[in-house]
């Protein structure tokens, strides 16, 4: 099994909508139903949404030297604006599910599977 | 002979170790062996096992020497006891699934093809560096690449299930028809190799049809492969130009070819499920089919583009409908549709359309436009062999 990061990407003028109102209930509604299959298939491991761009913190280490930035990595069109963390059994697999999101018919989902790190203690002796 | 059984001994060891990329170096190892110990000590009773059986082993050992990957060596040593040593034919699902694999849509669509002529075909990194006309290093980067994604990503190694197989087999389809394409016009290149991708291309729809018997596209694609190549001689002159299939000598066409293409086309669309390739190749059997270029049905071969525009848009496509409704209805019938697609950006890149246009302006007496049309084309730069022939009509015109 592998582990698959969905990198959800949106436009930035695509704000959530208000709690309480008819599109946040459908948005809510959509999400609900594309995550909750994957739940019942035993593939979803975890899901959120982020705060948008600007509440972002950029970190870099240079030369021994954290610096901070305010905002995204990249300036770019679209922004990333959650993600859904899945283990399945390969690509073909993770790529369906990643087409059931909203994020893919209203932005781009990008799929990246995650590296298996294994912690100092556990790595198997010689 | 070792390139014959390549693509079964890449599939098998892949299927035991997991790894594409350790399969092949391993396949690839297995066959300098075999050249240095068979002239000597003869032919084993079966090349191919023993092939897959030597590569196996030395995938093995670079599995073992590579303890990063200690739970891949493993799974392949569970399997390798499982698995009789030698003489076992190799399963026809393997081949399969190697190929799916190298034409997976995950990959980058130029990386499919190198990797289908690496993996499957068993032509070298210089090879197909050559016959893409790119620098060796870039194609080997390319490939090296993609064998990586295919590790990381998590592509699995297997045939596709019955839901995917239409949209999987078609990009399988699609790199065949490309390896075919490259190898058929640029006509400009090292002629050996181009027609060596030409070659390679209808041994992969062979083998692909043997694979998949049910499936009309595929023997679709064999069969317009096979009429397309059949016109291989005579589509050059003595002095390396273009000729038009209107003045080919259809002596020199292969008759062998042109029989089994025709046989198979319509044994593919007795299935009733159509689609672009098998239309295709029963326009290319439109043209194979009649002894002179004047006995073209061409309101035939009108209809059937017609019918394979539902299939693919294309204005590539709307350009050919054109040329062969201006065969049938005359040159006026067939501009009018030409200039319904003459804006499409795409197509005022692609010499062809303005090839079309020329000639149907030739044959309209208006040669000032077609002139026009003609410099049009040679300004895009069209294979030597086609601005040599575009040229010669200018000439004739002025």
């Amino acid at each position: 099994m592998v582990k698959y990061m969905f990198l959800l990407y949106g436009r930035p003028e695509d704000q959530l909508p208000e709690p309480g109102t008819e599109e946040f209930e459908r948005m809510r509604a959509e999400w609900g139903a594309a995550t909750g299959a994957m739940a019942r298939a035993g593939v979803l491991l975890d899901c959120a949404p982020l705060q948008p761009p600007a509440a972002a913190t950029t970190v870099r280490v240079r030369d021994g030297e954290t610096l901070l930035t305010d905002g995204p990595a990249a300036e770019i069109k679209e922004h990333f604006g959650g993600y859904t963390l899945v283990e399945c059994a390969d690509l073909d697999e993770a790529l369906k599910w990643a087409a059931t999101l909203p994020a893919a018919h209203a932005g781009k989902v990008e799929v990246r599977p995650v590296v298996q790190v294994v912690a100092p203690a556990e790595q198997p002796a010689g | 002979m070792l390139r014959a059984h390549w693509w079964a001994a890449v599939a098998a060891v892949t299927r035991q170790v997991g790894d594409l990329e350790v399969a092949e170096d391993a396949v690839q190892d297995a066959c300098a062996a075999a050249l240095a110990q068979w002239p000597a000590e003869g032919l084993p009773a079966s090349p191919r096992g023993w092939l897959i059986g030597t590569a196996r082993h030395k995938a093995l050992d670079r599995l073992r020497r590579e303890r990063r990957r200690a739970d891949k060596e493993a799974e392949a040593m569970r399997e390798e006891a499982a698995l009789p040593v030698t003489g076992w034919a190799a399963g026809t699902d393997d081949e399969l699934a190697l190929i799916f694999t190298c034409c997976h849509p995950a990959l980058d669509p130029a990386a499919r093809v190198g990797l289908t002529l690496r993996c499957v075909c068993g032509l070298t990194t210089a090879e197909i560096a050559a016959a893409f006309c790119v620098p060796e290093p870039t194609m080997a980067q390319r490939l090296v690449r993609a064998k990586r994604k295919i590790r990381q990503a998590g592509i699995a190694f297997r045939v596709p299930g019955r839901e995917d197989l239409p949209a999987r087999l078609g990009a399988v389809l699609r790199v065949v028809y490309l390896v075919f394409t490259e190898g058929h016009l640029a006509a400009d290149g090292d002629a050996l190799i181009r027609g060596d991708l030409c070659d390679q291309a209808i041994r992969l729809a062979r083998a692909l049809t043997a694979l998949l018997p049910g499936e009309p596209e595929v023997t679709g694609l064999l069969a317009l492969l096979l009429l397309t190549d059949a016109r291989r001689d005579a589509r050059l002159s003595p002095a390396g130009d273009l000729v038009l299939l209107a003045e080919q000598d259809r002596g020199r066409w292969d008759r062998a070819m042109i029989d089994e293409g025709e046989m198979l086309v319509e044994q593919a669309l007795r299935l009733g499920r159509p689609g672009t390739y098998q239309i295709q190749a029963a326009i290319a059997a439109c043209h194979s089919g009649v002894a002179t270029a004047a006995d073209t049905d061409w309101r035939e071969i009108a209809l059937l583009y017609a019918e394979l525009i539902r299939y693919e848009p294309s204005p590539m496509v709307v350009a050919n409908r054109a040329v062969a409704v201006a065969m049938s209805e005359g040159p006026a019938a067939g501009l009018v549709i030409l200039d319904t697609v003459g804006g499409d950006g795409r197509l005022a890149r692609w010499p062809q359309l303005h090839i079309a246009r020329a000639e149907l302006l030739r044959r309209l007496g208006r040669r000032a436009e077609a002139v026009a049309a003609y410099e049009a084309a040679l300004a895009l730069e069209p294979p030597s062999p086609e601005r040599a022939y575009l040229a010669r009509r200018m000439r004739e015109l002025r």
